[in-house]
């Protein structure tokens, strides 16, 4: 592989990951909210220590958070941090991190997100190729053609109405949660038949937001590779339409579709925070939600920062992949 | 089949109006789309004329009752007639959405143009800032700086601002691209060679042939505006006191509406969100159509 390229591309991650901290490091900086006093001012509401403690704890945690540093020495050990995926100290679950917090949530969303990212990507792409395909019947067309209107629709708004149909018109599947209220988690079938029940809403809700952009960036590419040279040298070599639909139709348009890949992952990973919210999952979003909910900064930032540099890497290991992928880039 | 007959009436050019709706008649998505949007405007504008603004904030009516005769749309646990608070929620997020998705547009233009016209170190920074800060999800960021604004002091324009900061760069590079091939074009040149100013051509010239992108970008910047205000209000970052639809579902969830039973609070909401979501996809999409006739769709 050119070399070159690779260091542009690495250059690029970097700086993407750098521009991501500086922004998540400046913005509550800027701001006049402290939020370790925010934190205690609300703890102190509800009664458990007096208002009088409360600027002794404030600097105390201060100190302890090096809030009370200057800022540039504040900056360095913050980066220097991140270098050693070292996020800082939750506020609400003290002595945790935001590390620990964030591997014990992670396996959920990257379940959630990894299926639905693949089911709704082949989906797509075969339902865009053949709307694109002349010789496909209408109705698959216009089965592709209506998956195309769901497109502008956030996948909350589906699970919404995927909840009240489903789970709570039919019963049935389960309204949300991960599991059934008194079950215990462990290894058997029986618990994992029961995740896998609820975690069917929440999947079909992202698959039917996202195929749309699929198939509309896959029909366009069908109908540019329909008058392409070699589509038609197959037709003459008089290979059947089967082959000429696998081999050298859906195999060039699928190339390009895969850049986007990594791009539609992360607007997946926003709609499954929010879709994780509603559904009450565990995972990354229900972590940011309850750390909204009770003004657990380091956990909110630490959150952000972790799925911005994931995303980041996965779109570059996107591109480093493509080469492999496509020969006609790899000879240039 | 039938004969053709001439008639002798001479041929009239139809008037605009005349040609608009023949148009509307080849670009369906863009009629859907303006018919919801339509729709949705008359039901607020009847709304605001008719509901008592009140009704839409909390101890305003009996709680937890479904829908009736009286209250289209039911009313929620904490007493607000939900028909009330859909009318206000709509009006405040139109306000979110034309207010960023305009200032966005203009913003993004300026810097389209700025970058495209002058080249060079300025092009270059203005693209790569764009490029790196696309990759990164600008809900997240948006997430950021509303989570470090005090939560009492959110209103609807902080929604807008804070959904504005990362709304710049989709237009920017749209512009750019369309300034670049523009400015290669013989018009411009002839203007140049008969000596027009820079000022005269971008004004002049260029502007005028960009106003369907520009048109096409504002209708794509709304909706991403409705989009991310909507994403924060879910997640429980919009002005709390306010009935925007996104906080209705937000608070709908909160208190376990689907397991209470109190079914008909977030879905009216969610339709109304779906349909105002659904009527900018349409248009943008017939817009898109509008703006560049070559990537008409093949059906």
């Amino acid at each position: 592989m050119n070399f070159r390229l690779l260091s542009k591309r690495l250059l690029f991650l970097l700086m993407v990951v750098w521009a991501a901290s500086t922004i998540t490091f400046f913005i509550p900086r800027i701001s006049p909210k402290n939020p370790v006093r925010e934190r205690f001012a609300e703890l102190a509401r509800t009664g458990g220590f007096s208002p009088e403690d409360l600027e002794v704890i404030v600097a105390d945690y201060s100190q302890r958070f090096g809030l009370d540093k200057p800022l540039l020495q504040q900056y360095g050990d913050y980066m220097w941090g991140i270098l050693r995926f070292d996020l800082g100290i939750s506020l609400n679950k003290f002595p945790k991190t935001v590390m620990q917090l964030i591997y014990e949530s992670l396996p959920w969303t990257i379940g959630l997100v990894f299926i639905t990212t693949i089911l709704s990507f082949i989906l797509g792409n075969w339902l865009g190729a053949l709307a694109a395909w002349p010789r496909s019947p209408d109705w698959l067309k216009n089965i592709a053609t209506s998956f195309v209107l769901f497109q502008g629709v956030p996948p909350v708004l589906l699970g919404i109405l995927l909840i009240f149909f489903i789970g709570f018109k039919l019963k049935l599947l389960p309204l949300g949660g991960a599991y059934s209220i008194g079950t215990v988690p462990d290894q058997s079938i029986g618990f994992f038949l029961d995740v896998l029940r609820h975690q069917l809403l929440p999947g079909i809700a992202l698959v039917l937001g996202s195929v749309g952009g699929w198939v509309i960036s896959m029909r366009g590419m069908g109908v540019t590779i329909q008058g392409e040279d070699y589509v038609t040298f197959a037709e003459h070599k008089g290979l059947g339409p089967r082959v000429i639909f696998r081999d050298y139709y859906l195999r060039n348009a699928l190339l390009p579709q895969i850049t986007g890949l990594a791009l539609a992952l992360g607007n997946l990973v926003t709609s499954a925070i929010v879709v994780e919210g509603i559904f009450a999952l565990p995972g990354l979003g229900t972590m940011l939600n309850s750390a909204i909910r009770s003004n657990d900064f380091s956990v909110i930032y630490g959150i952000v920062l972790f799925i911005t540099i994931g995303i980041a890497t996965l779109m570059v290991i996107v591109e480093f992949l493509y080469p492999l992928l496509d020969p006609r880039i790899r000879h240039q | 089949m039938s004969s053709v007959t001439l008639s002798n009436t001479a041929i009239r050019q139809p008037n605009k109006v005349t040609l608009f709706f023949r148009y509307l008649r080849r670009n369906p998505s863009l009629t859907f789309g303006l018919l919801i949007m339509l729709f949705l405007v008359i039901f607020t504008v009847h709304g605001l004329l008719t509901i008592n603004t009140k009704d839409a904030y909390p101890l305003a009516v009996r709680p937890k009752m479904p829908p009736s005769f009286q209250y289209p749309l039911g009313t929620d646990f904490f007493g607000r007639d939900l028909y009330a608070a859909m009318v206000i929620g709509m009006w405040q997020t139109a306000v979110i959405g034309v207010f960023a998705g305009a200032l966005g547009t203009i913003i993004g233009t300026i810097f389209g143009f700025i970058s495209a016209y002058f080249g060079g170190f300025i092009d270059a920074a203005i693209t790569s800032i764009c490029q790196i800060l696309i990759p990164i999800p600008a809900f997240l960021i948006q997430v950021i700086i509303a989570g470090s604004i005090d939560k009492r002091s959110v209103t609807i324009l902080t929604m807008a601002w804070v959904v504005l900061l990362l709304a710049w760069m989709g237009p920017t590079l749209v512009i750019r691209a369309q300034v670049l091939s523009m400015k290669e074009r013989q018009f411009v040149s002839v203007a140049k060679l008969s000596g027009m100013t820079s000022l005269g051509i971008i004004f002049k010239e260029i502007l005028p042939n960009l106003l369907p992108f520009i048109a096409a970008a504002f209708i794509a910047q709304v909706f991403q505006a409705v989009f991310a205000s909507f994403y924060l209000a879910i997640v429980g970052l919009g002005p709390v006191r306010e009935p925007l639809l996104g906080n209705t579902i937000w608070s709908a969830q909160t208190q376990g509406a689907f397991f209470n039973g109190w079914w008909w609070w977030p879905i009216g909401p969610a339709v109304a969100m779906i349909l105002i979501l659904g009527s900018l996809a349409l248009i943008n999409m017939g817009m898109d159509e509008m703006a560049n006739p070559r990537i008409r769709r093949s059906e």
